[in-house]
């Protein structure tokens, strides 16, 4: 099946001189869940903006649904819907209106019984008369979700959607998102938050100054690059590694009490068995032992890290 | 053509119209009833009138110039300087319209708004003093085409401005002072011969000239070359517009 999107040596050069995007390459499957990471100015909303046509590329191009969205931009914005980071909203305009402006713009015919629905989903019925700059943060960023929704895209962006939002209303978001997939819309969501990524996302991506360091599905990227770790709760306190374990990568606690054992799960051999062999015969005994493996924020760090 | 877009885009512009009723139509309207209050009742009724016309009905077609020129500007550049400002040009830009859908939308509301302006004017004015309108479809037609021709000025200006001083810049120092010294309120047969010359490189004199002369058939210069000129600056207006979408200059970065 075709991507429904496709990114092809996409680069940006901002007029400071500033290299927001490197060349990328991406291609986003239909229907699925894409997140994409980086830490802050890593190029995630740049890379974003100029999808949906508010950044110019410097280079590259980029197909959405089968158009270019620089050279056919009408047909290929009309399939997509953007909720930015940034929360603005007209301050005077009344949540329905706002919503319904959001439709015609798109070039839809008023659908009411659509702005309805969309507007009972995210929870904004009841203050569909209500001006915007009377409502609470939270609520503001509902209604850039009704905006981004009334015109049926087929692809959703969303930047950075649970900044700055209480647990519930990042809970609705979740559960709203996975909704929209279910009816076959593509997401794509940027986040710092990788507990976020780890919840939703079908595939990761990682952008990092500029650059794509890496695209994944999930499953396998926390797999591949997962690391388990082995917790020794120890019987008494040791003062320094014993040297007949020295070749094993362990760390202990500051209070002794701790022996920390890391190793690759996909591993033929994991070295747990040897080690603990070797705990024996050195006399040290333990009273509990538990694996971890690490997440996705490991990862991510220790990626980030490596290429800084 | 995405019709929907203008239509939204016109409308979301016109509610905020009625939103400031106050601002948009009810202050203008008090200006110029003080205008015609001092300059046509007290003042005027002591001069001569100009050209055969009394002074008070003289400057009838410049106050409504100067009303619509400061209003097409103050409009349309309002308009799009204020999403550019709180970021909700994000949705505009994101969204599948042409510059031209864009412009029609938020000029063709802000010209509206101005013609509105203009013909309550029209009126306040006829309370005032008495006057004729010779010829009524070149008087609409001037109208339309300076509301538009500004209105479209008045974009350009709210994309270049990136503050609020830069926004008021032009139309007060600029424009209020080409308006006043266009021949508002007086005819430019008035002025020592040098600064009769000096005169016709104000754009705004072949405004009001042929204004005027829909009103009383009289005017400072050809009317065919004041619709000439309304139509030179309606066209590099055009022109610059066209360059600002087409390179994405104070909109994309």
């Amino acid at each position: 099946m075709q991507p429904i999107i496709s990114v092809r040596q996409l680069g940006k050069t901002y007029a400071s001189g500033f290299q927001a995007l490197k060349r990328i390459d991406l291609d986003i499957r239909h229907g699925e869940i894409f997140a994409l990471l980086g830490p802050n100015g890593a190029g995630k909303t740049t890379l974003i903006s100029i999808i949906c046509g508010i950044v110019n590329p410097s280079e590259g191009s980029v197909i959405a649904d089968g158009h270019d969205v620089v050279r056919d931009y009408r047909a290929a914005r009309a399939k997509i819907g953007l909720v930015p980071q940034e929360l603005t909203t007209d301050a005077f305009e009344t949540v329905w209106n706002t919503v319904s402006f959001s439709r015609g713009l798109f070039g839809r015919s008023a659908n009411p019984a659509h702005i309805e629905k969309v507007l009972k989903d995210l929870s904004l019925w009841g203050k569909k008369d209500s001006k915007l700059m009377t409502l609470s943060g939270g609520m503001k960023r509902r209604v850039m979700i009704a905006k981004a929704l009334s015109h049926e895209p087929q692809i959703l962006f969303l930047d950075e959607p649970t900044a700055g939002v209480d647990v519930e209303l990042r809970r609705d978001m979740w559960a709203m998102v996975r909704a929209l997939r279910a009816t076959g819309v593509t997401i794509i969501l940027t986040t710092h938050y990788i507990d976020e990524a780890e919840e939703m996302a079908d595939r990761i991506g990682v952008i990092n100054k500029g650059e794509l360091i890496l695209v994944e599905e999930k499953a396998e990227l926390m797999n591949k690059l997962g690391r388990k770790k082995l917790t020794l709760q120890l019987q008494g306190p040791l003062e320094s590694i014993p040297a007949a374990l020295s070749g094993y990568p362990l760390e202990l606690s500051a209070d002794g009490n701790q022996l920390v054992y890391t190793f690759d799960a996909q591993g033929e051999h994991t070295g747990i068995d040897v080690l603990l062999r070797r705990l024996g015969e050195a006399g040290i005994d333990f009273k509990d032992l538990k694996t971890s493996q690490s997440s996705l924020e490991d990862i991510f760090v220790n990626l980030v890290r490596e290429r800084a | 053509m995405n019709i929907y877009a203008i239509r939204a885009i016109y409308l979301f512009e016109m509610a905020r119209t009625w939103r400031t009723l106050l601002q948009s139509i009810v202050s203008p309207v008090i200006s110029t009833s003080l205008y015609f209050v001092v300059f046509g009742a007290a003042i005027g009724s002591h001069m001569n009138g100009i050209d055969g016309v009394s002074y008070g009905a003289f400057i009838v077609p410049g106050l409504i110039m100067l009303s619509l020129l400061t209003q097409s500007i103050s409009n349309a550049s309002f308009g799009i300087y204020f999403p550019k400002f709180v970021g909700t040009i994000y949705e505009i830009l994101s969204a599948p319209v042409s510059a031209l859908e864009i412009v029609a939308g938020y000029v063709g509301a802000a010209a509206s708004k101005s013609i509105i302006l203009g013909l309550i004017i029209l009126v306040t004015a006829r309370l005032f003093v008495s006057f004729q309108i010779e010829h009524p479809l070149w008087m609409l037609a001037f109208l339309i085409l300076t509301a538009i021709t500004f209105s479209l000025f008045g974009f350009i200006i709210g994309i270049w401005a990136d503050n609020f001083e830069k926004l008021q810049l032009v139309p007060l120092l600029v424009v209020t002072p080409l308006t006043f010294l266009g021949g508002s309120f007086y005819s430019i047969h008035m002025l020592p011969p040098f600064w009769q010359k000096v005169t016709l490189f104000n754009p705004v004199v072949y405004l009001i000239s042929g204004f005027r002369w829909s009103f009383y058939g009289v005017s400072d210069v050809g009317v065919g070359v004041s619709l000439g000129m309304t139509l030179v600056f309606l066209v590099a207006c055009l022109v610059a517009v066209w360059w600002i979408f087409r390179s994405g200059y104070r909109l994309k970065a």
